[in-house]
């Protein structure tokens, strides 16, 4: 025999394994997980506990949960729009930064104003920021066929750099010791937190409100059926007269926004100002939550939860274990790999010979 | 002579049907054996148990008289049973050659393979350029590529599912032949078919399934077609019949000097194709596949933003830049030959299967939002209407047959109340039961004032129910003829390009 695997495709695949799988892959992730925990001659259990109860064992833990699910929950209901569409955008990293520079950069242009009206504007230009960086690929995407994986992921580096220019050049705080960051925002630009002394913001309402509208976009609208005809067959979509080229806009731009969003709630929120690493990889670990999610709206806000205790869990390991953060990076490429794995013995029968 | 399969009690539900019900019979050796049946009877349920793809729910198979456990294709394989499926998976891009190394389970180097696939191809008159790419095939030469794939695993039953829907009569009786010498070598054949005739002409044996369960088995030493038809249905098929309610006055849609300029290796160039069709006439493009259909087919629904030169108008309004929405909107209908993920999304639910294609009418939609109440009545309706058999308007298009499929898809757009309707291949691969039912309506429909257009490769049809038939040959169309008194060796020599 030449083939030692064989795949064949499933005719009669479940639906409700599709929509248990990503609890099948946290549950393979934490058996597997266990092991790293060994060799490193920890206790799984006592590792565990550090990773994933005591983060969320008081108040504090708690609003700093929903501190990281925020920005991961926003992005990636923004992303679900592009990846329904089979439109892969990778890039939320750079739209989430341009929306921090867009949205910031009004914050430090009006540094002295105390007017109400200045968050809301900051806000809108967040999302117009992110949105203006996803339309780049959106266009050389729909005008000359480029790959939008590599575009948009590519742009993501620009528009580091171009943050990096701001905070080391003109944004440059003067009284900040020549440290490369900008001066902070006015009070008049700062998000409101929900509770005094805890740092979760209001951008918890937004996510609410984005997970809300999504879903009803998703199954009441015209547009939320264009985008499910088109994901599951382009050919379909082009048959009900529906124009490919603006669903690639519309949805980029909506994803974009959304990133930009999210970059504005970071800056103007936990933050206070802008420098160099505004965001721990928000922009890419949301792919995983989009996808853990099933890009059903509500599930994507379960998943960011989820996701977000990896990061608090990932600092606490740092402290009480003496174990490298990146562990918390591990964890969620195990997520994403099970996932995907659940997915495809879900479709296909693996035969082995 | 021996049996060399025999079923046995073979039971195989499916949520809601019952695809196989007690179903015995046996299939002698070095035979032709047909299996006739309407769809849903069963039948390719049943090929698809023998050759490993379906589990049985209970019964068995006996091979040479010993039982067999067939769990997978490559263990009937290993039992010398193979499968030409009515859709080819052959690569594009890749060789003849290319292709049947692919299909080999064994290790053998490619001038073994290439020195085998000859001695095939001459023994049994196979006409095949070895090293030509599958795209610059013809459908007919496709075929061969997979029957020769599955003759080099030499096997002992081949298992061929509607194999001569694709092809022209011509090549049909060039497929028979071939399939008589195979069985004179030792090959038992069994052969899926609602063609009548061709049953007859062919097969020594034929099984007859209706809803599952085997009607009886029979010698086709003493039947005709009409004997058969009656057996398969349970009732008497009536053809459909033209007549002529044709408003000359009044042209619906004209083409005018239509041609492409593609570079494209894999597109055939149009060339200068004019067409005029009146009210209520049915205009037949008959041809072999491979001819242009699938160009124009695609110029007809501006899908793809194809560039052409000429005019295209739809009651003298110019449509050449309309897109395809503004076209359906003009009452312009579409079927396309491909009904899974292109006139249909299998993974979607029959409802919402009926907006894909009625998205543009504001009756399913309260603004942006979709009006699923209406979408659900409609869908309904077309159900009723057009005897789709499906248990509810939730269930997705994947689960339907084929013939069920198209009725529904056809219906659908029907109830849209088009004034053009452009077909693309309405029948094929489906059962004699729905094939006759959709016939029907579209003469009926014609009557009632709409214009539609067929594209087809299959001539009978287009000689049943049109008015007019013209012959699209590499991307050429020739002058109309009328299908009233047609002079049948004109329509042939047409088809092999010969134009006047």
């Amino acid at each position: 025999m030449v083939y030692l695997i064989r795949v064949e495709l499933r005719e009669d695949y479940s639906n409700l394994i599709f929509y248990l799988s990503p609890l099948v892959a946290v549950a393979l992730t934490l058996f597997f997980g266990s092991f790293i925990f060994l060799i490193l001659d920890l206790s799984p259990i006592e590792s565990f506990k550090i990773f994933f109860i005591s983060p969320i064992s008081n108040s504090y833990g708690i609003s700093e949960l929903f501190v990281k699910a925020t920005p991961l929950a926003i992005i990636a209901l923004g992303l679900s729009y592009c990846f329904k569409n089979n439109i892969y955008n990778i890039g939320a990293e750079g739209q989430l930064t341009m929306g921090a520079i867009f949205g910031g950069g009004i914050g430090l242009l009006f540094n002295d104003s105390t007017s109400v009206f200045l968050l809301p504007l900051m806000i809108l230009f967040g999302a117009i920021g992110g949105a203006f960086w996803a339309t780049i690929p959106a266009i050389l995407k729909t005008k000359f066929n480029t790959n939008e994986i590599l575009t948009s992921l590519m742009l993501t580096y620009v528009a580091l750099f171009i943050l990096d220019y701001f905070v080391v050049g003109p944004w440059k705080d003067p009284a900040g010791y020549g440290l490369p960051k900008s001066m902070p925002f006015p009070d008049a630009g700062r998000l409101p937190v929900l509770i005094d002394g805890l740092r979760v913001h209001i951008g918890v309402y937004f996510a609410l409100i984005i997970c809300l509208i999504t879903y009803i976009i998703y199954n009441k609208t015209l547009f939320g059926f264009k985008l499910k005809v088109s994901g599951l067959s382009s050919k379909a979509s082009q048959y009900a007269g529906f124009n490919y080229k603006n669903l690639i806009f519309y949805t980029f731009i909506i994803s974009g926004a959304c990133a930009g969003l999210a970059g504005l709630f970071e800056v103007s929120g936990p933050i206070g100002l802008l420098y160099r690493d505004i965001s721990p990889n928000y922009g890419f670990t949301a792919i995983i939550v989009a996808f853990l999610g099933r890009l059903n709206p509500f599930g994507i806000i379960l998943s960011s939860l989820l996701i977000a205790l990896t990061y608090l869990g990932a600092e606490d390991a740092q402290l009480f274990l003496k174990i490298p953060s990146a562990v918390g990076f591990v964890f969620q490429g195990l997520v994403l790999f099970f996932l995907l794995g659940t997915d495809f013995l879900n479709k296909y029968k693996v035969f082995i010979k | 002579m021996q049996s060399i399969v025999e079923f046995k009690n073979i039971f195989k539900s499916y949520p809601g049907v019952i695809a196989n019900d007690d179903v015995s019979f046996n299939i002698k050796e070095q035979s032709i054996h047909a299996i006739l049946g309407e769809n849903g009877a069963g039948k390719s349920t049943l090929v698809k148990i023998l050759y490993g793809h379906v589990k049985p729910d209970s019964g068995k198979i006996l091979i040479n008289s010993d039982l067999a456990t067939i769990n997978s294709p490559s263990t009937a394989k290993n039992l010398g049973i193979n499968m030409v499926f009515q859709h080819f998976s052959l690569f594009e891009s890749l060789t003849v050659v290319e292709n049947l190394i692919l299909g080999m389970s064994e290790n053998i180097s490619l001038t073994k393979l290439k020195d085998k696939s000859k001695t095939i191809c001459d023994k049994y008159g196979f006409k095949l350029n070895l090293n030509s790419p599958i795209s610059s095939l013809s459908v007919g030469q496709r075929q061969s590529v997979e029957i020769v794939r599955s003759l080099l695993n030499s096997p002992k039953i081949l298992i061929m599912d509607e194999p001569t829907s694709v092809l022209t009569p011509d090549e049909i009786s060039k497929l028979f032949k071939i399939i008589k010498n195979l069985v004179k070598d030792g090959l038992t054949v069994i052969f899926i078919s609602h063609k009548l005739e061709e049953i007859i002409n062919l097969s020594d044996y034929v099984t007859i399934m209706r809803n599952g369960k085997v009607v009886s088995t029979i010698s086709t030493q003493n039947e005709d077609p009409e004997t058969l038809g009656y057996k398969m249905l349970g009732y008497k098929v009536s053809k459909a019949k033209q007549v002529s309610n044709i408003d000359i006055s009044r042209d619906i849609f004209n083409i005018k000097n239509l041609s492409t300029q593609s570079k494209d290796p894999f597109t055939i160039n149009l060339n200068k194709i004019d067409l005029n069709l009146k009210k209520g006439q049915i205009f037949g493009i008959a041809g072999v596949a491979g001819n242009g259909q699938k160009e124009l087919m695609e110029i007809l629904l501006n899908e793809n933003d194809y560039e052409f030169s000429g005019d295209i108008f739809f009651k003298d309004l110019n449509i050449n830049n309309l897109s395809t929405f503004k076209r359906k909107s003009l009452s312009i209908s579409y079927v396309t030959e491909e009904r899974l993920g292109h006139s249909a999304v299998p993974e979607m639910s029959l409802s919402e299967n009926i907006f894909l294609s009625m998205n543009h009418k504001s009756e399913f939609k309260k603004g942006d939002f979709i009006n699923f109440e209406k979408i659900n009545s409609f869908a309904s309706d077309v159900i009723k209407n057009f005897n789709v058999d499906t248990p509810s308007y939730n269930v997705k298009a994947g689960k339907l047959s084929g013939g069920n499929l198209q009725k529904f898809i056809i219906g659908r757009e029907i109830m849209s109340n088009p004034e053009l309707l452009i077909l693309s291949q309405p029948t094929w691969g489906i059962d004699a039961g729905s094939e006759a039912f959709i016939k029907k309506t579209i003469v009926e429909l014609s009557q009632k004032g709409v214009s539609i257009i067929i594209i087809s490769h299959d001539l009978d049809e287009l000689l049943e129910v049109c008015h007019q038939i013209s012959v699209l040959y590499e991307g050429s169309l020739s002058n109309p003829l009328k299908v009233e008194g047609i002079n049948i060796t004109k329509l042939g020599k047409y088809m092999g390009g010969l134009f006047d």
